[in-house]
């Protein structure tokens, strides 16, 4: 612990940084430290980091990819079940002392043998659509390329060429993108409109990607039937955003990849990351940096 | 016709000396008194089989919903809106995947949350009456004793129609087997379950959580301790909720019905009809 007085001379010394998904690791950040080696990001996406400025300044950056893959999966899962059954409502209404009788006809969505749309096939996103075998989904996915003959015949999923195409014939919806400059509110007025109106929608990837106006309106006037967030724009949001208030929407705080075996696993990864670097030993878990 | 768990009991059938039929909108039937049916010769009808999926489905929403802290979740972000910045050790869950779930009762529903089950890599045990080798090897699910599934699992599924052999079936001694970690989820009957057996065991820590779409009674009283952990999720008897099924289970209730007013062999009967035409 840094006592006060002592921080001069400290940004001389820092030579790694140690970060989870906040805050952002900024120029700003990077440049007030002259010996920076290398930043330790505890976290698969990297959109918070400026890595255009770790480029200029030699600062390698490290990230935890697949060690988290089956537990954020999970949480997908997890979100997409509640979304569509009513999990958070029904437990609410169990519990309110107002309620002396449960209303039979107060119903959720199929899941079983409905479709599945998956926008980013990843990773993250396979370990989405392997899990929909067992509710006998039809699986659909759009990436950026087509997955091998092979990949797709391995979770049973078919290519649609085009986003909206997707978001038509779908009953479920989840974003497992990564944020990039072409990502930003790639889910906006339009492809809300384009989903079906019975259609549920999951984010599990980053805020960025949807336009939040967009989603409560549409969650609101009921252009979709339900959504789950694991991410949003900012983190946390604001506390009287209307988000918040939507009776059809669950949140969960960015806990995606949040059990014990798999934050040690990123923990470990994130350390052996630095020490790679400081050692002058190769990282496996590396970011590439934009060229100059 | 019934929908919903009101009891048709002996004084309410003795006031309808001219009923041919009792046609549930369900599965579980344990509201009807079959007995006094029987003496009667009065055709009971249930709807099983179209509603294992939807059931199998909700079953995993409220695992997954329970493992992964989605109520703590709602409660610290919409409700106390305690979230004011990014903490990474807040609402830490359990994996589900290669969990060891533990099905109590396996049916067609168990099968199909058994089915469900291993897509998301868990290793899978089932507690039956009857052993059934061609499901363990069609699913890859193990065979083991009820003592021996509630002692391993991390996530306890109880799928066992109410009888009197089953009621209480999980009481003081079955929690105080299972593990420290565990989490019990229960869309059987609510009196499967000794509700405050349930109750001490989660208090003392000694499982971590449960998840019920059924209770007794139903709804329970909301000053219920149960209902005062936030470990707890309860939903409001949802195993069937979607409107596809409910179409579907209404379809084969009406196919019920008027089979047993014409005296017919019932399509999905627990009695078929016995009375002199």
């Amino acid at each position: 612990m840094v006592q006060p007085g002592e921080e001069a001379g400290l940004k001389e010394k820092i030579v790694a940084i140690f970060v989870w998904i906040a805050p952002a690791v900024t120029r700003e950040l990077i440049t007030s430290l002259p010996n920076l080696r290398v930043v330790g990001n505890c976290a698969v996406g990297y959109d918070h980091v400026d890595l255009a400025a770790c480029a200029e300044r030699g600062v390698r950056v490290g990230y935890t990819p697949n060690v988290l893959n089956k537990t954020t999966a999970d949480m997908a899962w997890a979100l997409l079940l509640a979304s569509g059954r009513k999990v958070v409502e029904g437990d609410s209404i169990s519990k309110n002392p107002s309620t002396s009788t449960f209303d039979s006809n107060w119903m959720g969505q199929q899941v079983s043998g409905t479709t599945l749309g998956i926008v980013g096939m990843g990773r993250i996103g396979y370990e989405i659509a392997k899990r929909a075998v067992g509710f006998e989904m039809k699986v659909l996915y759009h990436n950026r390329h087509r997955k091998s003959a092979e990949e797709e015949e391995r979770v049973g999923a078919t290519y649609v060429p085009t986003l909206a195409g997707l978001l038509g014939e779908s009953d479920y919806v989840v974003l497992a993108a990564p944020a990039t400059g072409d990502t930003h509110h790639m889910m906006s007025r339009e492809q809300f409109a384009a989903m079906k109106p019975t259609g549920v929608f999951v984010n599990i990837s980053r805020g960025t990607l949807v336009d939040q106006d967009a989603l409560a309106e549409a969650l609101r006037g009921g252009v979709i039937s339900a959504a789950g967030l694991d991410v949003t724009d900012p983190e946390p949001l604001p506390r009287d955003h209307t988000l918040l208030s939507l009776p059809n929407l669950t949140l969960t705080p960015h806990t995606g990849s949040a059990t014990l075996p798999t934050r040690q696993a990123m923990v470990q990864m994130t350390v052996d990351n630095i020490k790679a670097v400081l050692q002058g030993q190769p990282m496996v878990n590396e970011v590439a940096l934009p060229s100059l | 016709m019934t929908y919903g768990h009101e009891p048709v009991s002996p004084e309410m059938i003795a006031t309808s000396p001219n009923l041919k039929a009792i046609s549930v909108v369900g599965v579980g039937y344990d509201h009807v008194h079959v007995e006094t049916c029987r003496e009667r010769g009065i055709a009971v009808g249930h709807t099983p089989g179209i509603l294992s999926d939807t059931t199998a489905d909700m079953t995993m929403a409220l695992l997954l919903a329970t493992a992964r802290n989605i109520v703590p979740a709602y409660n610290h972000v919409q409700v106390s809106k305690q979230w004011k910045y990014y903490d990474p050790n807040i609402l830490w869950g359990t994996d589900v995947h290669h969990a060891t779930l533990g099905i109590v009762g396996m049916g067609r529903i168990g099968h199909a949350v058994a089915k469900r089950a291993r897509a998301f890599d868990m290793r899978v045990l089932y507690y039956k009456r009857e052993r059934r080798p061609d499901w363990e090897e069609e699913l890859g699910v193990e065979y083991v004793t009820f003592e021996n599934l509630l002692e391993v699992s991390d996530f306890v599924t109880l799928h066992v129609p109410l009888t009197e052999e089953t009621t209480h079936l999980i009481g003081e001694a079955e929690l105080a087997l299972m593990k420290k970690t565990a989490i019990l989820v229960n869309i059987a009957r609510g009196p499967v379950v000794d509700h405050y057996a349930l109750y001490d065991a989660l208090k003392q820590g000694q499982i971590a959580g449960a998840a019920v779409d059924v209770t007794e009674p139903e709804p329970i009283n909301t000053d219920h301790p149960l209902l005062s952990l936030d470990n707890v999720i309860v939903a409001p008897h949802l195993g069937s909720a979607t409107v596809q099924t409910r179409m579907k289970m209404a379809t084969m209730a009406m196919e019920n019905l008027l089979a047993g007013l014409k005296g017919e062999q019932l399509p999905y009967g627990v009695l078929q009809p016995n009375f002199p035409r």
